[in-house]
């Protein structure tokens, strides 16, 4: 698959969106848009951007001040291409699944996360709200599994009010934040809400 | 003139530190023995300090600098000096006396400091204050601003967070300078849409502030780093929410075709991450959405007025040809603190 890599690490904004994005339009037929950046702002500025365009994207901290931004850009003006199940959301309402032993519980959701990814329709979201604002953060054990469905276009969206409470608000590490409007929107218009 | 492309990095209200980093450091600070003439300190996040020296006069005290935003190092000083100035216009205060704050490399040509202090002192002058004395630094980069004495009735000052719910809130400038400078740093900005960003910044509140005085005005604030999101979040103060008409709100010429383009400043996004959770935005277009959170360099007074007195005031705001309007209101405090519809 066609990879290009613009470095625009010591760039200042807006460069490293504006080259990104100058890139992105050269690549007629779609590919991985590899972005090497320096700060975490320039992360969020690039995820900005690709959700602009509906492009998938994933970022991950490689080094002190070093970040890399992977954009799946599609050719032409195709849409994502979808192994989403347009409508399924699995809401994630706690770090644990089930009742019962806290240790036992934990292991199922991280099993659980990690079996969603092997799925062949993803969902459209995943919410996570309560202690489940544990699982997108900063030593969650479901970490990566949850950027790769987010590199597959699923969105995962974490409750503010829960990240506050638990004081995780810095320790975000996958996706972004959400609100109770919001919340509420994604699940009256769900075909289904999975729960586990 | 190579000097001067180096002269012009991420400058302005864009180079400020973000709200939450910022909320940190200051949250640690010891606060010392209370002082009952000092009516505001930096509890209340105002945008300077008054202190009371007679029942009938009180000092307003601020500082504000920062690195070039533009090229031209005459409009930079400008620039930087209505910003700085225009703290004590937001308290309801008038311009006494300024201290020029210089940080300048040592083997720059001194005649771009000439130009940057020129045009900071005409602007002094054009406040009504007297330009008398200031400081300056070896330093690898370009900084300028100054040190702000004016003085205020001790019953007549703006608070930014003393607004009540029926308040109209009008904002006298228009939005967008922040990215049309950015659009501009890297070639992209028509010379119209820096031109207008331009005559914007070196504006002084003054006049409005002025005008603003004949009427009810319950809250007062400057809309500068934090962008105009951030500024309704700290006029709101956790006791009110508002309602802002995007429709309503005025915005620079090309502005929102250029947040399309991602020319966008990392201090909207900080804006962004720092105050999104209290807003919720109804069928807003991304680009008014960053126009709504891009900070703004010698942005225009932010005011919440008496219902009755709005009319009026409009009106002999928009005869003194500023561009203000009215964007929305306070409501009695609701789930969102902020709603964009």
């Amino acid at each position: 698959m066609n990879k290009v890599t613009v470095d625009a690490r010591g760039l200042a904004c807006p460069l490293p969106v504006v080259n990104a994005k100058r890139a992105a339009d050269e690549m007629k037929n779609g590919g991985v848009l590899e972005v090497l950046v320096d700060n975490e702002i320039a992360v969020q500025n690039l995820q900005k951007f690709a959700g602009q365009k509906g492009y998938a994207v994933s970022g991950e901290k490689t080094a002190e001040k070093e970040y890399r931004v992977l954009i799946q850009v599609n050719g032409g003006s195709v849409a994502v291409p979808d192994a989403r199940k347009s409508g399924m959301v699995i809401v994630l309402s706690a770090n644990v699944m089930g009742t019962g032993d806290e240790t036992l519980g934990t292991s199922l959701m991280k099993a659980f996360i990690f079996a969603v990814t092997k799925q062949d329709m993803l969902p459209e979201t995943i919410l996570c709200y309560n202690t489940g604002a544990y699982l997108t953060c900063e030593d969650s054990d479901s970490l990566e599994d949850l950027k790769a469905l987010e590199a597959e276009g699923v969105k995962v969206l974490t409750c503010g009010t829960c990240l506050d409470f638990y004081g995780l608000k810095e320790k975000l590490a996958v996706g972004s934040v959400t609100n109770m409007y919001e919340i509420v929107e994604i699940m009256e218009n769900a075909d289904s809400v999975i729960r586990p | 003139m190579k000097d001067k492309i180096q002269f012009c990095k991420g400058g302005g209200c864009t180079a400020k530190l973000g709200a939450g980093a910022l909320n940190k450091v200051l949250g640690m600070l010891p606060k010392g023995a209370d002082d009952g003439n000092l009516l505001v300190g930096y509890d209340s996040k105002d945008d300077a300090a008054v202190y009371k020296v007679s029942d009938n006069e009180a000092y307003v005290q601020t500082l504000d600098f920062f690195p070039p935003m533009v090229e031209d190092p005459y409009i930079f000083g400008q620039i930087a000096a209505a910003n700085a100035m225009s703290d004590v216009f937001a308290m309801g205060g008038e311009v006494k006396t300024a201290l020029n704050i210089v940080c300048f490399p040592e083997d720059m040509d001194l005649n771009i400091l000439g130009e940057i202090m020129q045009g900071g002192s005409e602007k002094v002058i054009e406040a009504g204050g007297v330009l008398a004395g200031g400081h300056s630094i070896a330093d690898d980069s370009v900084k300028y601003g100054l040190s702000v004495t004016g003085i205020v009735h001790p019953d007549k000052i703006y608070s930014n967070n003393t607004g009540k719910p029926g308040d109209v809130l009008v904002l006298t400038k228009k939005l967008g300078v922040g990215i049309i400078c950015t659009a501009d740093r890297i070639g992209e900005a028509s010379a119209e849409a820096m031109q207008e960003a331009v005559n914007s910044m070196t504006a002084l509140n003054k006049a409005a502030a002025e005008i603003s005085r004949k009427y009810r005005v319950d809250a007062c604030t400057d809309v500068t780093g934090f962008g105009l999101l951030g500024h309704l979040h700290e006029m709101m103060d956790g006791r009110n929410s508002c309602e802002i008409f995007a429709d309503c709100v005025p915005v620079m010429q090309n502005v929102l075709e250029y947040a399309d383009e991602f020319y966008l400043t990392a201090a909207a996004q900080k804006n962004r991450n720092h105050v999104e959770r209290y807003v919720h935005f109804t069928d807003i277009s991304f680009a008014m959405e960053e126009v709504l959170f891009d900070p703004q360099t010698s942005g225009g007074l932010l005011m919440a007025v008496h219902p009755d007195d709005a009319q009026a005031m409009m009106g002999e705001m928009n005869k003194a040809r500023i561009p203000a309007a009215i964007i929305g209101e306070i409501t009695e405090k609701k789930e969102y603190e902020i709603s964009v519809i």
